[in-house]
């Protein structure tokens, strides 16, 4: 069994927490991963993305091959289609809904989310404001990972859930329940939209 | 006990030379390279780890170290290799005394980086070992195997990775550290001292080892064959992590052996051997096409090798899973194509960066002559060049941005204005500082000062708090030092002075110093 996973967004909204969180869930199972990030340059308000590969079995490439991802994990909506060719065709996207706008550029956001609605897996939810009207201003990632954490599948939610615990545990116990405060608001908006 | 970590392919190699018994790394920061020292830096306060001031003073500091019979690493991009080239070349040719493993991180497609050149050729021009891990457990492992080659041979040992492997994790399963060498400084003298007659018997020598240094390539644990039954239409040789893209396209599903090359120089009786047992061969290398060329000398011109060269693969950029596929004759099957709605989102200096409002205050005065030219330089700051500001006309290598402006107001360019780095000035700017104000050359310098080397995400800047000494040192009257803090208020007193700098007819130095926004908000919030 194996899961390709992109996350997707702009150079500091914190998709490497996500994938850390992912990560190790996946080093405690016994999963073989493989995760490539983007580090320099790009983390400058640039389009960001890892590449995140677990597997029972052995992995070769740190890159995830064109029509091969299982689930692709945006903090911005335009970012989670910039990688819709890498997209398996039962693949799912969960992305915020939120646009980031700091280019001059930016498409018309109808035009946008009436292709992303198009697709046929497809989860999206303002995660920012979910965080902020409950007080989580600053964990709307794990908002986000809360949302994926049923498409990832071969991890099981709850040991998602034992990692948020151990990753913020190195930091405070507050830090702690606002995660898994954060956590749980995700996986139940997704579960209400579905 | 074998334990299994998580590891970046920088950190693994870094956790492979701490376990070899490492006793110094020397490295200027530069992606994909830094997180290696940084991981020494974080973990082994018993190493040696420092920030150095350039690639060059670093390859010296550690071939110093070897040279007194200790285990010394080397770190840089690739660019760097062009900077500490000098050193790097004769250390093959003084030789080594503690192992010494020169690191070069490349970057194809670069992701971070003015070119893509492939340092496999400094390995072939210095004539050394070259090692390119495919994987991080095998950068783990390789790195151990380097140290003992360098020691065996006596003879820098060049490790390339590339941007993907460098910054990928996976998990890796790690040893027990050895002990450090003892301090054993050399005592022979004629093969240090590249006095003429000692250069050519030491260069001699290096010529005699190359049939050693090809014998363990023919013999490298990491250098291995993958063959199928009978002979195959075609063959790959994969070198590195291209082996990886290889393997991800399941080649043993359609008959095709390969050859995994992860040790050089080319072992060529090996690939002859398995040439035999192919029609033709594709070579998939990441990087310039370094093998796919060599091919022809061992093969023959005849025999028919394909690649990058060729077309088959494309001729620039890193390798993917896709385009090695491509070449292997496997469709993808894609289910969506690119979506619609999509812009390309290029990168920004931060909101609230001191190098913003230089290049507002730059931009302001520069407009008021008909032909004024700003040549810049490498780090945050060459993100200037992109709109809104547009501000600079030049980026080429480290410390370019003072000489180019010399050598532009030499010809007549008028106002010529050099905008430079606090890291980048003390890296390679101050010696062309130096030819500027000797020659009373009319260019003003900037060096936008954010107290830290801030591009790579926060390193220690060698000149920090010295920069007007410096300057003075060199020989700038203190008059034509001038510091400001760059922040919007004080816009007319920036924009002022900039002008009077520019209408003073010589050098002058302009110092916009303001701490790097990134590097405040971290001690902010480490406070907390």
């Amino acid at each position: 069994m194996k899961k390709d996973i992109i996350l997707a967004g702009v150079g500091g909204q914190g998709i490497l927490t996500i994938a850390t969180i992912i990560a190790d869930a996946a080093t405690a199972a016994g999963l073989k991963l493989k995760q490539a990030e983007v580090h320099g340059m790009s983390q400058r308000g640039g389009d960001v993305q890892s590449n995140l590969r677990l597997s029972t079995g052995d992995i070769y490439s740190d890159l995830i091959k064109k029509g091969d991802a299982d689930l692709i994990i945006s903090m911005e909506p335009m970012e989670a289609l910039r990688y819709l060719p890498y997209l398996a065709g039962d693949g799912w996207i969960v992305t915020s809904s939120h646009t980031f706008r700091n280019i001059p550029d930016y498409p018309e956001e109808d035009a946008l989310f009436q292709e992303l609605g198009a697709l046929p897996h497809v989860a999206t939810l303002p995660i920012e404001d979910v965080a902020k009207d409950n007080g989580l201003p600053k964990s709307a990632n794990v908002v986000l990972l809360g949302m994926a954490a049923k498409y990832i599948e071969i991890l099981s939610v709850d040991q998602l859930r034992q990692s948020v615990v151990r990753i913020f545990g190195a930091k405070s116990e507050k830090m702690v329940e606002a995660n898994l405060k954060a956590f749980e608001l995700g996986l139940a908006a997704v579960n209400s939209l579905s | 006990m074998i334990e299994r970590k998580l590891l970046l392919g920088d950190e693994a190699i870094a956790l492979g030379a701490l376990h070899a018994g490492l006793s110094g790394v020397y490295a200027y920061p530069g992606t994909p390279s830094t997180e290696i020292t940084e991981y020494i830096q974080n973990n082994a306060p018993q190493v040696r780890s420092r920030w150095c001031t350039n690639e060059k003073t670093a390859m010296e500091a550690a071939l110093g170290m070897s040279y007194a019979g200790k285990r010394a690493l080397v770190c840089m991009k690739h660019v760097g290799m062009n900077v500490a080239a000098d050193a790097f070349v004769n250390s093959a040719i003084t030789g080594v005394n503690g192992g010494l493993v020169v690191l070069a991180a490349d970057d194809p497609s670069m992701h971070s980086s003015q070119n893509e050149q492939d340092s496999r050729f400094y390995g072939k021009f210095a004539m050394i070992p070259v090692l390119e891990p495919s994987s991080q457990q095998e950068a783990y492992d390789m790195i151990k195997y380097a140290y003992q080659l360098s020691e065996q041979m006596k003879l820098p040992v060049l490790f390339r990775v590339v941007t993907r492997l460098a910054h990928s994790r996976a998990g890796v399963e790690v040893g027990e550290p050895l002990p450090q060498n003892a301090l054993n400084p050399e005592t022979d003298r004629t093969h240090w001292v590249l006095l003429p007659a000692n250069a050519r018997r030491q260069y001699a020598s290096l010529v005699e080892k190359q049939a050693e240094i090809l014998a363990c390539s023919g013999n490298s644990p990491f250098n291995r064959s993958l063959p199928v039954e009978g002979k195959a239409a075609l063959g790959v040789v994969a070198c590195g992590i291209a082996y990886n893209y290889v393997m991800e396209n399941e080649p043993e599903k359609l008959g095709i052996p390969v050859l995994k090359l992860s040790q050089y120089p080319l072992p060529g009786d090996a690939i002859k051997a398995f040439a035999k047992n192919c029609d033709s061969i594709l070579v998939v290398e990441d990087g310039q096409p370094f093998a796919e060329e060599l091919l022809a000398g061992i093969l023959g011109s005849d025999y028919p090798v394909r690649g990058r060269l060729t077309g088959d693969l494309p001729r620039t950029g890193e390798l993917t899973p896709d385009s090695v596929g491509a070449a292997l004759g496997i469709a993808a099957p894609q289910s969506f194509s690119s979506a619609r709605n999509l812009m390309p989102r290029p990168p920004a200096l931060c909101q609230g960066c001191g190098h913003r409002d230089v290049y507002n205050a730059l931009n302001k005065v520069a407009s008021e002559y008909d032909n004024a030219r700003i040549f810049g330089d490498i780090g945050c700051y060459t993100l200037g060049a992109l709109p809104p500001f547009r501000a600079i006309d030049s980026c080429v290598d480290m410390g370019a941005s003072i000489t180019m402006a010399k050598g532009a107001a030499d010809a007549g360019v008028f106002p010529s204005i050099a905008v430079i780095g606090d890291s980048t000035f003390t890296h390679s700017g101050m010696t062309g500082l130096l030819d500027a104000i000797n020659d009373n050359a009319n260019i003003t310098v900037i060096i936008s000062d954010n107290l830290t080397t801030a591009m790579t995400g926060g390193q220690d800047s060698a000149g920090t708090n010295k920069f007007e000494a410096i300057c003075i040192g060199l020989g700038l009257s203190p008059e034509h030092v001038r510091v400001v803090v760059p922040v919007p208020k004080n816009m007319d007193e920036i924009t002022r002075i900039i002008r009077e700098e520019i209408e003073y007819k010589g050098v002058s130095v302009i110092i916009p110093r303001r701490e790097c926004m990134q590097t405040l908000q971290r001690k902010l919030r480490n406070k907390k």
